[in-house]
């Protein structure tokens, strides 16, 4: 077993560096800069049961250190991405998880039991999606909801299954358990914390929406303390995402409990950001003589 | 065809009128492959997102790319602060160019700052081009030279008169399809001028290919940010400036401006 090589509920990733969903699409783009099967796994963009079109225009917005995004889920549906993002994927190579979101629980049921028979590594369940207006993060803000279409997606899904929890939760530890009771196989976390901008001249949100999901490095500490408070209060294992740009970031990632780690809004601005963070991962372990680098996740010593 | 990322260097960065910029870069991979209307993405120092500039210009013999942007606000400031030699992180070439298949020839009509893609584009026509560009006023004019040592014929428009025609460009835009012998109409600047050139190519019964804009993300066509409304028989879609355009064929895509 190679030092990257790491296991997230009975799934093996070559490496913990995953792209996050949403910033990697379906990998055809960043397939034209490198060869995306060196990504320890892929979360494809939201798929949802019916094509979408998402929110109009603008639907980004810079912030220091950071950006919002409102794409509000535009995907071509479920059976499009079976019969053609997928086979893509498979061919070159790439571990895919699949993120799913639905405006009901029985939306997102229906999702995952198309992807049943299909040769998938993982469903990421997005109940944190922030910028649509029914479903997605009104399932994750609250631990009854959460629970409730987790235990509907886990009676008919075959696949492993990861749910990706919303930063926008007041109590973020409080929703991982109530997944991690309902069957939830591992948590990923955070998405998006809801933001806004405002143009000063035209006196007018930045963002057609009008707020959006904030990302990048200004949301990496919130993300730290959110998945070192997860880590301790659940026993599966948590994928840690938001603002992670260097292989630094994600060690510590990491040692705040995390199994492994999502790469997105890094990407922007450099494309190569997750091989560069796989790289640095490599020799860290190296340096530090672990056999696996998995040796080093929840290692933080918080103060009593 | 691959996307190449790669630091730059500055060979010139110069201001061409008062807050605009004509920047040479040395990246030959990158000019060897750019095609009229597509366009580099560009990280700005700290800015925690690129910002993507048509290209203006590649020579592949010297294998420069050329780039000419306004100063908009921090990210192009900083970009105007950057000397020769500086290597800056360029993504290019990306998107879609103009489609001149099939025409003899063309009018290319910028507005402002929607110039140095026409540029681009009127230069590598195969068959015979006009330009029309309109400005603030004189002290806005660019590549106006540049158009001339081409020699494509040109007319220019003010907005306060103060050089050439006053008034709007579709006005010598509208003399020149009167004239004749165009089949294509190329064209990027704000939206009410790309309203109005849509709206004058459709009298003329020309195929029209506009260059639109949107706030971007990735720019490679992954993260679907910059989306563009296209009706499409009974309903909307979005399609994307980075993905599908920044060039969008009219007769194919009614894109609502
Ligand atoms: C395909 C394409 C080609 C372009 N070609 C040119 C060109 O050749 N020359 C040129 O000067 N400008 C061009 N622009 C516009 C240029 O991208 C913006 O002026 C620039 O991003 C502004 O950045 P800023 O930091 O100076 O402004 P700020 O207002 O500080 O930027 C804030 C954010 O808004 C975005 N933004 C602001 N205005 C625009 C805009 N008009 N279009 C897209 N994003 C915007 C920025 O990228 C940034 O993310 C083009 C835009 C697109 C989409
Ligand atoms: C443009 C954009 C689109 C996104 N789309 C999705 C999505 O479809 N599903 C999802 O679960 N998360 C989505 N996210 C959230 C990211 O996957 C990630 O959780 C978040 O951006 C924090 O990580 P980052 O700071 O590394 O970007 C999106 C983020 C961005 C910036």
């Amino acid at each position: 077993m190679s030092e990257l090589q790491v296991n997230i509920a009975g799934v093996s990733f070559k490496n913990p560096v995953l792209a996050a969903s949403g910033t990697f699409g379906f990998g055809r783009e960043y397939g034209r800069l490198y060869d995306i099967s060196k990504l320890g796994g892929i979360c494809c963009k939201a798929v949802t049961l019916e094509e979408r079109q998402g929110n109009p225009p603008p639907r980004i917005a810079e912030t220091p250190s950071g950006m919002l995004n409102s794409v509000g889920l535009q995907n071509m549906g479920v059976d499009y991405f079976l019969g053609s993002e997928l086979p893509f994927m498979r061919r070159a190579k790439a571990a895919v998880i699949v993120n799913i979101a639905g405006r009901t629980a029985e939306e997102y049921r229906a999702v995952a039991e198309k992807l049943n028979d299909s040769d998938i590594a993982m469903i990421e369940l997005n109940i944190s999606c922030p910028n649509v207006k029914e479903g997605g993060a009104a399932f994750g803000v609250n631990a009854a909801s959460a629970a409730n279409v987790t235990r509907q997606v886990r009676r008919h899904c075959k696949k492993p299954l990861m749910v990706k929890l919303s930063p926008n939760a007041a109590n973020i530890a409080e929703i991982a358990a109530a997944v991690e009771s309902e069957g939830a196989d591992a948590v990923s976390l955070i998405n998006t914390i809801t933001g806004m901008r405002i143009d000063l001249k035209s006196r007018r949100p930045v963002l057609h929406t009008n707020t959006g999901g904030l990302s990048g490095p200004a949301v990496f500490p919130v993300a730290v303390r959110m998945v070192w408070e997860v880590y301790k209060r659940v026993k599966i294992p948590v994928v840690g995402a938001g603002g992670i740009a260097s292989w630094q970031d994600a060690a510590e990632m990491m040692m705040a409990g995390a199994s492994a780690v999502q790469v997105g809004s890094a990407m922007f601005l450099d494309p190569y950001a997750p091989l560069k963070i796989i790289d640095g991962l490599r020799d860290y372990a190296a340096r530090e003589k672990l056999q696996n680098i998995s040796e080093i996740v929840g290692s933080v010593k918080a103060y009593e | 065809m691959a996307f190449i990322q790669k630091n730059t260097e500055i060979i010139e960065n110069k201001e061409i009128a008062k807050g605009f910029f004509s920047l040479w870069l040395n990246a030959p991979d990158m000019a060897a492959q750019a095609a009229p209307g597509q366009f580099a993405h560009i990280r700005c120092g700290d800015k925690s997102l690129r910002r993507p500039i048509s290209i203006c210009g590649a020579d592949t013999e010297s294998g420069r790319l050329r780039l000419v942007y306004e100063i908009r606000g921090e990210g192009t400031k900083w970009l105007s602060e950057q000397a020769p030699g500086y290597n800056l992180d360029v993504i290019a070439p990306l998107g879609k160019g103009f489609d001149f298949r099939g025409q003899s020839g063309a009018l290319f009509i910028g507005g402002g700052i929607g110039s140095p893609p026409m540029l681009c584009a009127a230069k590598a026509f195969p068959g015979k081009a006009f330009a029309a560009l309109g400005f603030r006023n004189k002290d806005a004019i660019i590549l106006k030279q540049d158009f001339e040592e081409a020699g494509i014929p040109l007319d220019i428009t003010t907005d306060d008169g103060s050089y050439g025609y006053h008034g709007l460009v579709t006005h010598p835009a509208e003399e020149r399809l009167k004239s004749g012998g165009i089949g294509l109409v190329c064209v990027c600047g704000p939206a009410p001028m790309l309203r109005g050139v849509i709206e004058l190519a459709k009298r003329y019964n020309t195929a029209c290919q506009v260059s639109l804009e949107q706030r971007m993300g990735c720019g490679v066509g992954a993260c679907r940010v910059c989306a563009v409304k296209v009706r499409d028989k009974q309903k909307d879609i979005y399609m994307h400036v980075c993905l599908n355009g920044p060039v969008f064929d009219i007769n194919k895509f009614d894109v609502q401006i």
